[in-house]
């Protein structure tokens, strides 16, 4: 079963996660995320974001509640079989990094999903090139710095060509040059028709890149809106309650009272000039 | 003081150099910001300032490291970890994978210094007051989120209570709360007299927390002043470091033809 455009491809109902001995790190999710749709996921440190991103592709199984990937509950499917729909790319690059070569690594997770030959190079060198590591292909991994591991993990989950891509902390350790090419890559697979959700702690590059924004406290969602909506005046309590503070663009753009400016972008169109050119 | 006199480093099995002559001195109490673009140097930087390269990981060093006076060169890890410490950016690193709970954790830095016990105690709760780990302490150190790691990581430098703490990029992975503490903890170390060099890519961090700004590139400084000289300096942009939301949005709007002030004023006024 394929969802069509609009219908949700990922949905927790009730999802309650529990580690064992330890504090409810999940309490009650519910999540529709619709296909192609762009979805940040943003809290502190401890909010639940990586516990909940990790059950979509069955890593976590809930304590309570259910988790549908495209129609289908979870529960029933192995971790083998979900992760041909979703490619989670961890926070830690070297969770993740095993092979002996920049292209095996990224050809790993396509091999395992069958594809061999020609379709296994183009997908492996479509991935590289996303990520800007083409000319590393030969390397070992762990001679590439932490940066460039970072975008190999990230090469790896594009090579898998899931319907569904999932990044924790995609930016962490990028410079401007780093930010801008995950930016870029989130955009492209969005425009495919693939579905990206992110955590992340950068709220520009969250309010830049995004369609959508799910705030977490507590194992709960507390917030949930266009970027908009969630780095709106009217949302600062609530962001300043989990200690997210929205990005300097929407306190200028509060501020002039031209109503809610989340990016750079948003901010300089409302004061009826375009972006000077880079 | 840290001071850094015409180093160059190399690292074993590698026949190039990846830093060039470097010039750095970080005066007690100063909080210096290490920015430049990715594989720019700045992690080997943080480990030459540190001593770690040579002395822990070998390659070779031209140039000398000297503290308060004092040549490190032939000094054992031990004797330079009294002096300097040097956080990663990565906590996993840095754990010692050998403690059960969060507070022998943090508890092991000090200890390891052969500190008497008491003392040790006492510095390791102030670490923990200082980042709000309180409801950490029992944990299991691998069992915690990558930021709940890194503050971790960072407390137990501070419970060193080091002169000198070189730091890569130490709130990658936390929230800005988190990202906030470590600010404020850091900030009232530098005002006891402690040198830092933060090696960051969050320019908004440093803006609001050092004196002086280090840009380098291809293992060479290019840029050393004041923090707001530097940070409205347009050749940042060509490195591929990005100016703070403060410089870049009061440019964006001078250029625009609007009054910049707005920006100061909307960074001054809060959110809550």
């Amino acid at each position: 079963m394929t969802a069509a455009p609009g219908e949700p491809i990922l949905r927790t109902e009730g999802l309650v996660h529990v580690y064992a001995g330890e504090t409810r790190a999940l309490d009650g999710v519910d999540l529709s995320v619709a296909k192609g749709e762009r979805l940040a996921i943003v809290g502190q440190n401890g909010s639940g974001k990586s516990t909940l991103v990790r059950h979509f592709n069955g890593l976590l199984r809930p304590t309570e509640g259910r988790v549908l990937v495209d129609g289908d509950d979870a529960a029933g499917r192995r971790v083998a079989h979900l992760s041909a729909t979703v490619g989670l790319a961890f926070q830690d690059p070297d969770r993740q990094i095993f092979a002996p070569t920049v292209k095996a690594e990224v050809a790993f997770g396509p091999r395992n999903l069958g594809r061999r030959g020609s379709e296994l190079d183009a997908a492996v060198a479509d991935a590289l090139r996303a990520t800007g590591l083409d000319r590393d292909a030969g390397t070992n991994p762990y001679d590439l710095g932490y940066s460039r591991r970072k975008l190999l993990a990230l090469a790896s989950i594009l090579a898998m060509g899931t319907p569904v891509v999932v990044l924790d902390e995609p930016t962490t350790g990028q410079d401007a040059r780093g930010v801008d090419r995950v930016r870029q890559i989130v955009g492209e697979l969005a425009a495919r028709g693939r579905t990206v959700v992110a955590i992340s702690h950068d709220m520009r590059f969250v309010a830049e890149t995004f369609d959508r924004v799910v705030v977490m406290r507590d194992g709960r969602i507390v917030l949930d809106g266009t970027p908009a909506e969630a780095f709106a005046e009217t949302a600062w309590p609530m962001l300043a309650s989990t200690f997210l503070e929205p990005p300097l663009a929407a306190r200028i753009g509060a501020r002039l009272g031209l109503g809610s400016t989340p990016s750079d972008e948003a901010l300089l169109f409302r004061m009826g000039k375009r972006l000077p050119t880079d | 003081m840290l001071h850094l006199s015409g180093a160059s480093y190399r690292y074993a099995g590698y026949s190039k150099e990846v830093l060039h002559e470097i010039d750095l001195v970080l005066g007690d109490g100063e909080i210096v910001g290490l920015v430049g673009p990715n594989e720019s140097g700045k992690s080997t930087l943080c480990l030459v300032a540190s001593g770690l390269a040579p002395a822990s990981i070998g390659g070779s060093l031209r140039g000398t490291l000297t503290l308060d006076g004092q040549p490190t060169a032939g000094l054992s890890t031990y004797a330079l970890a009294e002096r300097v410490v040097v956080g990663f950016q990565n906590p996993n690193t840095q754990r010692s994978g050998i403690a059960a709970t969060v507070f022998e954790e943090i508890a092991l830095g000090p200890m390891n210094l052969g500190l008497p016990v008491a003392e040790t105690v006492r510095r390791t709760h102030e670490a923990i007051a200082r980042l709000r780990l309180e409801a950490l302490v029992r944990r299991d150190p691998l069992r915690l989120s990558g930021g709940q790691a890194q503050l971790v990581g960072i407390a137990s430098l501070l419970a060193m209570r080091p002169r000198h703490i070189i730091l890569d990029e130490p709130t990658a992975q936390l929230d800005p709360a988190g990202t906030r503490l470590v600010g404020d903890a850091l900030r009232a170390l530098a005002a006891e007299g402690t040198s830092l060099l933060i090696a960051e890519h969050k320019t908004d961090l440093l803006d609001g927390l050092c004196t002086r700004i280090i840009a380098i590139d291809d293992g060479r400084i290019v840029l050393d002043g004041p923090t707001a000289t530097i940070f409205d300096d347009p050749r940042l942009a060509e490195l591929g470091v990005e100016a703070p939301s403060r410089a870049r949005l009061s440019r964006a709007l001078a250029d625009g033809g609007f009054d910049p002030s707005v920006v100061g004023a909307a960074l001054a006024g809060g959110v809550a």
